[in-house]
């Protein structure tokens, strides 16, 4: 027979996955091999799921072997799948329950200071990403997943997002880079992603083209939840055109930068201090902001230096940017303490509000302070630090009692 | 002779034989019900008149001492653990065995491990009976599928203690390999190239063994100071090249658990042990020296250095972080059991606060008062843990037994149990509706700390109360539990074998459990 089907990853050291291969047959039935870290446990389930998944694809005669480190069912369920597709046409899928959790659709405006990546081939890091309460986790399909597992990490990935508890943070995914990545949405929109990435946007086209195979996706699957655009931009190209493509569509939420690509498309070398991408960082950030969007940071990839990423978190912050990628889960806290508001800021915020409470009872037009008259935008921005600052555990809900 | 017999159910509701490898054993009444009568054992009485005058009993091999000693079938041997897997006699001693044509030793050592997996030959070939000590590794493994001759017996590292005093196991011969010794058989752990720290494991061999040989490969002129063994207990004194492998004794440094999620359940615990007001200025712990349990302790120091409060002591397994925290004031005396890395030696030898400490002070139940009591915060882990707070140490979830017992169960004494757990391993629930072996009950152990929620043993009220507003995420076991069997599927249920092929000792000597063979 053929070439056998081979997908997911097996090797001392690694858990919580599974390598399977499938292989057709002439006949004699279906042989399903399977050995497994957690053989006592759970060695009948997963020969029971990989029975079933056989016969939803009506394979008949075919040996396949799983050889699993803990992998869970979602996990199983991908790499069965991908194995048998990597051999046999099928336009069906086999979906596994989606939690009832991971139908909701998130705001536009919704906080998103952090946004944990997650390789998209790499269950294991998965499982507990959401405890670690990220704004977003961003299953990543692209830089972080190696060419030859592109397609079996696509399985992986939809299945994550409709079994993985997220434990509240926003469903994010990185798409490759457009052409590419439109064959990627496939696997995501009629999943309920809330909000895909688009690497190395370079103009508001690419982002068109995304819509459009949303748009498609969710008219076919009957979606209506929103699908969130977060374009990044990583080239000299995409920022000189960062203020198009911030606007080319109402679903873009935010704006991120990658300064990895960027300092490499300028020929020189990212550092410490940021000179380099001075320039692009605030390009961004105005881009964003005129256009009413979020400007998000570079993640910071020193993981064992805390006191760097602070500082660095807060050069971000002052540059106006209201979020930054992370890559460990140990940067999260760090991100979400800096960006949060600091007490001096907090406490003008609280008076400039109650002001405004004042104003607003007594029928006033004008909301003032001392003898300071204080605008609507003023206004607004004090708002805006209160809720952050109520997010971030920085003031009690119930500060006005 | 059958390896046990008369069967009966104890005060867990677990079948325990009363008959064990020939000898009778008293089934688990509950936690503090059973009594002991009698006296403790005495070994022979000696005469310096048989020890020569100048004090020298040096001997030129392991195998002549073996031989002076009267080593001989059926006897009972002991060696100590703070070589952990770097020991190199343990091996010697049963190959010497093996060559003299001696059969059906029980081999009787503090712990064992994966160094020692060479024994195995020796198990099969009936040159040992049995173990009765901790079996870790590749010897658990090798008596859970049935091929140990006589049954495994596991004893805590105070219930150790407690056997031999009571006369319980009657050591033939004791081998105490010493980093560091005299001609008189004084030896100490603190100083020589396989410095382990301390000895304490040996000590209660050293009072009760009919005969006693030290082995060294750092032989120094009397007096060796400090004497952590005193000569005065020791036959036979023997020269060797090399006693240990010093890189797999200590490690150089020990490290924190880089692992987020790990860190995530020590930050949960510290917080849990501040709000719920468990740490106090003057209070004390106990934490092991695994990864999450360090992290532990440095977080119990953040709180510390904020309140400007003291620990008393820690109870430890000692390395650089303990020591760091009594070298910056924020504690003022360790309790040391075994020490992990080169720091904690270091501390040990120069600091008089860095004390060493013996199963007879720490752990012994049968005596007037030990200090595991005291300790406030005792954290230890798991590898099982059941709705009704039952916890199992031993074995696996599929019923390999891999693990000893440790200082485990005697620490549950301590004023307040806290086991930071993952709630799953690999797929793995941890909280099972019945744990596979029964190594604690669930009266003992006071709160499960997982990554996704804290539950509290509902005997414990107090701590319920002190922490319903704390903002913690505290849930029922039953909840964590359909937690953990939502996201890995409900496991299934693992037969093994009618056949026991161990016993666990409770720290009164009572038989608490029995481990079955795993049907292979």
């Amino acid at each position: 027979m053929g070439k056998p089907g081979i997908a997911g990853n097996h090797d001392k050291g690694i858990k919580s996955d599974c390598r399977v291969q499938f292989e057709l047959l002439q006949s004699g039935g279906l042989q399903i091999e399977v050995k497994s870290k957690v053989q006592a446990l759970y060695g009948k389930t997963i020969t029971k799921l990989a029975s079933e998944i056989l016969s939803f694809f009506d394979i008949k005669n075919a040996k396949i072997l799983i050889e699993d480190s803990g992998a869970l069912d979602f996990v199983l369920a991908a790499r069965i799948e991908a194995a048998i597709k990597k051999v046999i046409d099928s336009k069906k899928e086999f979906l596994i329950p989606v939690l009832d959790e991971n139908q909701n659709s998130t705001k536009k405006d919704q906080f998103r200071f952090s946004r944990l990546y997650l390789p998209g081939n790499s269950p294991k890091l998965m499982i507990n990403a959401g405890i670690h309460k990220p704004n977003g986790l961003i299953l990543d399909l692209e830089d972080a997943v190696a060419p030859s597992k592109k397609f079996e990490a696509k399985f992986l990935v939809r299945n994550a997002l409709r079994s993985l508890n997220f434990y509240g943070a926003e469903r994010m995914v990185r798409i490759n880079q457009i052409p590419l990545g439109l064959d990627d949405l496939e696997f995501l929109v009629p999943h309920y992603a809330n909000l895909i990435l688009v690497p190395k946007c370079e103009n508001a086209d690419d982002l068109h083209q995304v819509n459009d195979k949303i748009n498609d996706l969710k008219k076919e699957f009957n979606i209506d939840n929103d699908v969130w655009l977060m374009p990044i931009i990583e080239s000299a190209k995409g920022v000189m055109n960062a203020y198009e493509i911030a606007q080319a569509a109402d679903n873009v939420v935010a704006m991120a930068i990658g300064l990895e690509d960027y300092t490499a498309d300028l020929g020189t070398r990212r550092t410490f201090e940021g000179k380099e991408s001075f320039f692009a960082r605030s390009m961004v950030v105005t881009a964003a902001i005129a256009a009413g969007i979020q400007p998000i940071d570079s993640v910071f990839s020193d993981v064992s230096n805390m006191e760097a990423l602070a500082e660095n978190v807060r050069t971000s912050k002052g540059l106006g940017f209201d979020g930054m990628g992370c890559i460990h889960p140990r940067q999260i806290a760090v991100i979400h303490e800096n960006f949060a508001p600091e007490e001096a800021e907090i406490e003008k915020a609280k008076k400039i509000v109650i002001a405004f409470n004042d104003a607003k009872e007594k029928g006033l037009g004008v909301v003032s302070l001392g003898s300071k008259m204080i605008d609507a935008p003023v206004v607004k921005r004090a708002q805006n630090t209160i809720t952050l600052a109520i997010n971030t555990g920085k003031l009690k809900k119930d500060w006005l009692k | 002779m059958k390896k046990y017999d008369k069967l009966v159910v104890n005060a867990v509701g677990r079948m325990v034989p009363t008959i064990i490898n020939g000898e009778e054993h008293i089934p688990f009444k509950g936690v503090g019900k059973h009594r002991p009568t009698g006296r403790r054992y005495g070994p022979k009485i000696a005469s310096c008149a048989d020890y020569p005058d100048d004090g020298n009993k040096e001997i030129t091999s392991l195998k002549e001492a073996l031989i002076k000693a009267g080593l001989k079938d059926g006897m009972t041997i002991s060696s100590h653990h703070h070589f952990r897997n770097g020991d190199l006699i343990a091996n010697q001693i049963f190959d010497i065995a093996h060559e003299l044509g001696i059969k059906n030793l029980r081999w009787y050592p503090s712990a064992s491990f994966p160094c020692q997996a060479g024994l195995i030959k020796y198990l099969e070939d009936g040159t040992i009976n049995r173990i009765e000590g901790s079996m870790n590794g590749p010897l658990g493994k090798f008596t859970s599928e049935g091929n140990m001759k006589g049954l495994g017996v596991l004893r805590s590292h105070g219930g150790r203690y407690q056997a031999v005093q009571d006369g319980e196991v009657k050591i033939d011969i004791a081998v105490i390999a010493a980093p560091t010794a005299d001609p008189f058989g004084n030896a100490n752990g603190v100083n020589g190239d396989a410095a382990c720290g301390l000895l304490g494991f040996a000590l209660g061999d050293s009072q009760y063994a009919d005969k006693v040989i030290v082995v060294t490969d750092n032989l120094v002129p009397f007096p060796c100071i400090p004497w952590q063994i005193h000569g005065n207990y020791v036959d036979y004194v023997v020269k060797v090249d090399k006693v240990g492998l010093p890189e797999r004794i200590v490690s150089g440094t020990t490290q924190i658990t880089k692992s987020p999620d790990r860190l995530l359940i020590a930050e949960m615990t510290a917080e849990f042990c501040e709000k719920a007001g468990l740490i106090y200025d003057g209070f004390s712990y106990q934490a092991g020296a695994g990864g999450t349990a360090l992290s532990i302790g440095n977080y119990f120091g953040d709180i510390l250095r904020k309140n400007n409060w003291k620990a008393r002591f820690i109870r430890a397994g000692s390395n650089q972080y303990p020591v760091e925290l009594l070298e910056e004031g924020l504690v003022e005396y360790i309790l040391d059991g075994q020490t992990f890395d080169l720091e904690g030696i270091r501390s040990m030898r120069e600091n008089p606060n860095h004390v060493d400490t013996s199963p007879f002070t720490s752990y012994n139940y049968h005596s007037k008062g030990n200090f595991a009591a005291m300790v406030d915060i005792v954290v230890l882990g798991a590898t099982e843990v059941d709705v009704n707070f039952n916890a199992n140490v031993v074995t696996h979830s599929d019923g390999y037994m891999l693990h000893g017992i440790g200082g485990w169960q005697n620490t549950l004494a301590g004023k307040t149990t806290i086991m930071p757990i993952p709630l799953f391993r690999d797929r793995i629930p941890v909280i099972r509706d019945e744990v596979t072996t029964i190594c604690a009950p669930g009266e003992l152990i006071d709160v499960i700390v997982t990554e996704r929620g804290i539950a509290i043993n509902p005997l414990r009220q107090d701590l319920i109360d002190a922490t319903k507003d704390s903002g913690l995420p505290i849930k029922t076991i039953h909840q964590l539990k359909e937690e953990a069997e939502a996201i890995c599927g409900l496991p299934e249920k693992v037969e093994l074998s009618d056949e026991i092929v161990a016993v666990i000792k409770w720290v009164d000597g009572t038989v608490i459990d029995s481990v079955r063979k795993v049907n292979t």
